[in-house]
């Protein structure tokens, strides 16, 4: 499976450009304010707090807890939307059914979803129902994309020759829907932490990154903000490495 | 078991393509169908492997009928290797000593590994006849089989039709007549 990462890569010493012009903003607020440092924090600020955050257990519960939920429920939405787009392909009338549902899953703002669900729920689930809620859209719209996208001639070739269901998901379906997955994947993990840890911020659930975001803000911890924020960044990075690291190792093994 | 086909008649957009079209294809013979192209001899094919309907006409066939083909296209599944996409379509029941057997036959023997995507139209071609002669069935349907294939690789290739089809109908949709042996021609 062919990945295009030559285009939008990030450089190093683009990374480092913008760390100097942080750190630049940063004295310059500290120079021009007295308490300056507290309106941004520069990112050795950040860094070493973050240093001081992960030798704490606190610090790895909240990250396993936020983890839990959020990758929870990308999980359960992967799954659900790869179930209903393969019934939506067959059937008409599942298709014209959900379309609207994901079309105002799409559109309305993730944070009316947010208010309205705490209503209905406790915080802690509120961040796996979001983070699912979150990620359905593109998954489900994408693996419906591949399904279309399997070819015809093959599936007439499989009908001839009387191909059991089973090989022709994996001969003929999987090689055409692995590819509309994986881009899929790619923006359904980012949106899902995005959308998982803003659920978090307003539920507030115990012992999560959200919590402790919030907490940075009420206590203007500006460095515990870009911290926890790094974290966020770190987490959503490496999950979506794994996941499409496997994904790969699926499509490595069907041939692809 | 002999497939009778009779007044088959079809048309796109109101352009007919088939016009009552009979004839009976006699197991254990050859039937090659020729005609200028356009003038519907893959959809002919197609409705009798069920993958069109005709207009008006029948197809008389035993209930359960099981058909192979070799399609205009080789529809191989370009990712795997021959012996996957023969192993795709005939499951637990591939007798890979007699694919093998008849893989070297068509002088596909030292492909092993290798994927489709990196065959050439040739060996595509004797793949796709590879799979079809592999496959159980009842009735043969051949469109432009050897289209690729070099003299010698055509004789190669018809022999072992041939020899795997005996007591069945062969259905040859073909710009050229058979190589070697007796056929029933039909002209549309």
């Amino acid at each position: 499976m062919k990945k295009n990462t030559a285009q939008n890569s990030i450089r190093p010493w683009a990374v480092l450009f913008w760390l100097l012009v942080w750190q630049g903003a940063s004295m310059a607020l500290s120079a021009a304010y007295p308490h300056g440092h507290l309106l941004l924090a520069s990112p050795a600020a950040a860094l070493l707090r973050l240093g001081e955050l992960a030798v704490t257990a606190a610090f790895w519960r909240a990250v396993g807890g936020s983890a839990l939920r959020i990758f929870g429920g990308f999980l359960l939405s992967c799954l659900l939307a790869v179930l209903l787009a393969a019934m939506a392909a067959r059937l008409r009338t599942v298709r014209e059914l959900l379309a609207p549902l994901v079309a105002a899953v799409k559109t309305v703002p993730v944070v009316s979803f947010i208010i309205l669900a705490l209503v209905w729920l406790d915080s802690r689930s509120l961040p796996l129902f979001i983070s699912a809620l979150m990620v359905f859209p593109p998954v489900y719209l994408n693996v419906l994309a591949g399904i279309a996208a399997a070819d015809n001639r093959l599936l007439e070739m499989a009908r001839v020759f009387r191909v059991p269901l089973g090989r022709r998901l994996t001969g003929i379906y999987l090689p055409a829907v692995l590819p509309y997955f994986r881009s899929a994947v790619s923006l359904g993990l980012g949106l899902c932490w995005k959308a998982g840890v803003a659920a978090e911020v307003i539920g507030l659930p115990a012992g999560t990154i959200g919590e402790r975001l919030y907490t940075a803000k009420v206590y203007f911890q500006t460095p515990d903000l870009f911290a926890w924020t790094a974290v966020i960044v770190a987490v959503s990075v490496a999950f979506e490495k794994l996941f499409l690291a496997l994904v790969d190792r699926l499509a490595g093994k069907a041939g692809l | 078991m002999d497939v009778h086909i009779e007044h088959l008649c079809k048309a796109y957009d109101g352009r007919p393509v088939l016009k009552n079209v009979s004839f009976t294809a006699i197991a254990g013979r050859v039937t090659c169908i020729m005609a200028p192209s356009g003038r519907g001899k893959t959809t002919l094919l197609r409705i009798l492997l069920g993958l069109e309907r005709a207009d008006s006409g029948t197809v008389s066939l035993p209930a359960h009928c099981r058909w192979s083909a070799v399609f205009q296209e080789d529809r191989l599944l370009e990712h795997l290797d021959a012996m996957e996409n023969l192993r795709f379509v005939l499951g637990g029941a591939l007798d890979g000593a007699a694919a093998r057997a008849l893989l070297t036959e068509l002088g596909l023997g030292d492909t092993a590994g290798k994927p489709v995507r990196e065959f050439s139209g040739g060996m595509k071609c004797r793949l796709a006849l590879a799979r079809a002669l592999l496959a159980p069935f009842d009735a043969l349907a051949l469109d432009e089989p050897f289209t690729g294939l070099d003299g010698d690789n055509r004789d190669r290739a018809w022999r072992c039709v041939l020899g795997r089809t005996a007591g069945r109908p062969v259905l040859l949709v073909s710009h050229e007549l058979p190589p070697t042996g007796e056929f029933d021609l039909v002209r549309l």
